[in-house]
């Protein structure tokens, strides 16, 4: 589905990201791991387009994402909070999304009411713009609306970052369904190594800008990371 | 202390990411600085032998100390809508181990050093040192100049305390329009003579020194209700807290008669009304529909008709004017979004044309009452209607694709310069000075009519190529696609 070959972002002489081939099959729950500056959003943000690449391309369905737009209307993400647009109120943004990626209202009210449980009657029917609500409840927004409308490639950088507990756990849920059943490919970063393993297939660990170690998860996948991150 | 305090200030301005890229900007304000510092000098050497020139009979420190009630007003309003507080310095200095009360300490002194506060000095110091010349006595002139300085910072102090209880109102500056117009009409409808109170106050602490204490002592007080207002804003929730309005949302359902832009049209209304800073200029707007009444009622001005289609620009132009200029910094807080959304370019951008044609229109039907002061006004502002439809909606457009700074949405209004870039300054020539130089041209060369039939055709020239020129625009802001997302995501 996803296909990185030769590339690289310098920012003047530093190198921030090189990786030479990465190959993302279609439906698998993709897990990127890595210290501070290991270049994970940098890889997210040239996969959406939103930096040039120094050399080579990535390509997401045989669309190489930096010369044609074709794959906007399949690719959906949450990176930041620059992801959402704060004088809009949950309802309003879940509908603006929505419509760019061709849902109309009752498909959006349908779709987001199966989320009341995950948005803990904190987000619908508030009344309050965005800006307004915390930091954890934008990200449920956001991630929310990165759903909508099925896409079949979604990236979420840090999804599990200022969730309560019970929310992980939830969201954990909906990030393996999407991928079992759905055929969706999820693409999510994470410091947190006990997340990605339990959600996600294939771990790849980037260290400065490299693919240091990939894996299949499996019962001692934890464990080999825990070991590597200690050293 | 104060040494680290005023290296982190230097370190904030050389480090700040718009150093370079605002350069022009600071140029331009350091002229101004310069203008206004050159005027104040020339006051001060000049005001002397000025008055002693036009009013022989009278003694100049006696009129000086007359207007300072009103130099005291004006420096007022002009400080309210001008200078700031720095308060937001303080907040990286909260968590460390530093005492509130060096912070406030700090954050206050530094607004006496504050431009504001220089400027005076260059009238005072030379007209001062004048009075010395002309054979005033030595210690009482000091004492006289000591005081002006204290009467300065009064003014300094004083402004904060009104700016931090009127900043909570929706309408901040009307307290202080309130506040400044009663004192001015008690004094000019000789209610109370506050000028005649002030200028004896001045002279009799000339007179006799020892009445300075007074000025100290309320400087004293001014400083300590600042510091204790301060003190209790050093919290994180109480300088972050934001009221919490409730929403009114409404659907919009008429712009779907806009087709496939009715989701950015939705969005660009929500925008203009939801935020303090565009909430703005649809005030603007009301202002800009009435600025013909400045010049038109003047006889002067009738004898101009080439004066008429700048001001027609101007009054169907202002919303495009004012709004126009910032796309597409509006949307830089969620630009990244937009750019990785399935989002056709195109149809962001012709949203934005689709609400300044319109506005242009509406203000073209509001400001037909202009017709009262002759149809001569109606059919050039006609034709610069169709100016800004056709060519300056364009340009504008265009320009945005050099904008490069970034906007936050939540800050106040009047004379935020925030976003503002040399592209803000530069664009004024092509979309007012242009249509005016070809007006004015046309108009010696063939008359009023054809003037106006020109700008008109040029109008429609540029709505005939719309399709065209959008492609073109929007080919102009894909290239510059990375720049603006990385400048957008970078606080200056």
């Amino acid at each position: 589905m996803i296909t990185t070959s030769n590339l690289s972002k310098k920012y003047s002489d530093n190198v921030v990201l090189n990786i030479e081939t990465l190959e993302i099959p279609k439906g698998q729950s993709f897990g990127l791991v890595g210290n501070n500056g290991a270049g994970k959003t940098t890889y997210f943000s040239l996969l959406l387009d939103l930096i040039k690449p120094t050399t080579g391309s990535i390509t997401n369905k045989e669309i190489l994402v930096h010369k044609s737009e074709d794959w906007k209307p399949f690719t959906s993400s949450f990176i930041d909070e620059s992801f959402l647009i704060g004088y809009l109120t949950a309802e309003e943004y879940f509908y603006f999304v929505g419509e760019l990626r061709g849902q109309n209202k009752a498909d959006v009210d349908a779709y987001v009411n199966q989320f009341e449980d995950f948005f803990h009657g904190e987000i619908l029917k508030q009344k309050k713009y965005l800006r307004d609500l915390s930091k954890g409840n934008q990200k449920k927004v956001g991630i929310v609306a990165s759903l909508i409308g099925n896409p079949e490639v979604i990236i979420l950088d840090e999804p599990f970052a200022n969730l309560d507990p019970t929310t992980q756990i939830r969201l954990k849920q909906i990030i393996k369904d999407l991928a079992e059943s759905k055929g969706v490919t999820v693409l999510i970063s994470s410091h947190d190594l006990m997340h990605v393993t339990d959600v996600c297939e294939r771990i790849v660990v980037l260290e400065k800008g490299e693919i240091v170690k990939d894996l299949e998860t499996n019962a001692a996948t934890l464990k080999e990371l825990e070991a590597h991150f200690a050293n | 202390m104060i040494f680290k305090f005023l290296g982190l200030e230097w370190k904030s301005f050389v480090r700040s990411a718009s150093f370079g890229k605002g350069l022009a900007l600071k140029i331009l304000m350091g002229f101004l600085a310069l203008y206004f510092l050159t005027i104040f000098l020339i006051l001060g050497v000049a005001l002397y032998p000025g008055l002693k020139k036009m009013f022989p009979q009278e003694d100049p420190l006696k009129i000086v100390n007359d207007v300072l009630f009103y130099w005291i007003l004006a420096d007022l309003v002009f400080r309210f809508f001008f200078q700031k507080l720095p308060v937001m310095l303080a907040k990286p200095l909260l968590t460390l181990p530093i005492k509130t009360r060096k912070i406030v300490n700090y954050v206050l002194g530094k607004s006496a050093t504050s431009f504001f506060n220089i400027l005076p000095l260059f009238a005072i110091i030379p007209f001062g040192v004048t009075l010395i010349f002309e054979g005033y006595p030595v210690s009482s002139v000091l004492i006289w100049m000591l005081s002006l300085i204290l009467a300065t910072l009064i003014i300094n102090f004083l402004n904060f305390i009104i700016e931090s209880y009127s900043s909570e109102t929706e309408l901040s500056f009307l307290p202080i329009i309130l506040f400044v117009g009663g004192l001015f009409a008690l004094n000019h409808f000789g209610v109370i003579s506050f000028a005649r109170l002030i200028g004896q106050g001045f002279e009799s602490i000339y007179n006799s020194p020892v009445l300075i204490i007074v000025l100290i002592l309320i400087l004293a007080a001014l400083y300590l209700i600042n510091a204790r207002i301060l003190r209790n804003k050093l919290f994180l929730d109480s300088s972050l807290k934001t009221k919490i309005k409730e929403v009114n949302a409404s659907d919009l359902e008429w712009t779907r008669n806009f087709g496939d832009i009715a989701p950015f049209m939705q969005l660009d209304l929500k925008l203009i009304w939801r935020n303090k800073r565009s909430k703005s200029s649809v005030w603007i707007l009301v202002i800009g529909l009435f600025y013909g009444l400045f010049f038109y009622p003047q006889p002067v001005y009738q004898d101009m008709p080439w004066f008429f289609a700048f001001i027609g620009i101007f009054v169907t132009g202002i919303f495009l004017i004012n709004f126009g200029q910032f796309i597409p910094a509006w949307d830089s807080g969620y630009y990244k979004l937009l750019m990785s959304q399935n989002i056709k370019y195109e149809q962001y951008l012709k949203s934005k044309y689709t609400l300044m044609a319109l506005s242009v229109i509406i203000l073209f039907v509001l400001s037909i009452p202009y017709v009262y002061f002759g149809w001569k006004i109606l059919l050039a502002h006609f034709a610069a209607a169709i100016y800004n439809l056709g060519v300056n909606t364009h340009v504008i457009l265009l320009g945005g694709s050099f904008n490069r700074k970034k906007i936050d949405l939540n800050q106040r209004a009047a004379f935020n310069y925030q976003g503002t870039g040399a592209v803000q300054w530069l664009i004024g020539i092509p979309l007012m000075l242009v249509p005016l130089g070809i007006f004015a041209l046309s108009y010696y060369l063939a008359g009023f009519e054809i003037g106006c039939l020109v700008l008109a055709i040029l109008g429609i020239v540029g709505i005939v190529f719309h399709q065209k020129l959008m492609t073109f625009i929007t080919e102009k802001y894909m290239r510059s696609k990375y720049k603006m997302i990385d400048a957008f995501s970078q606080d200056n």
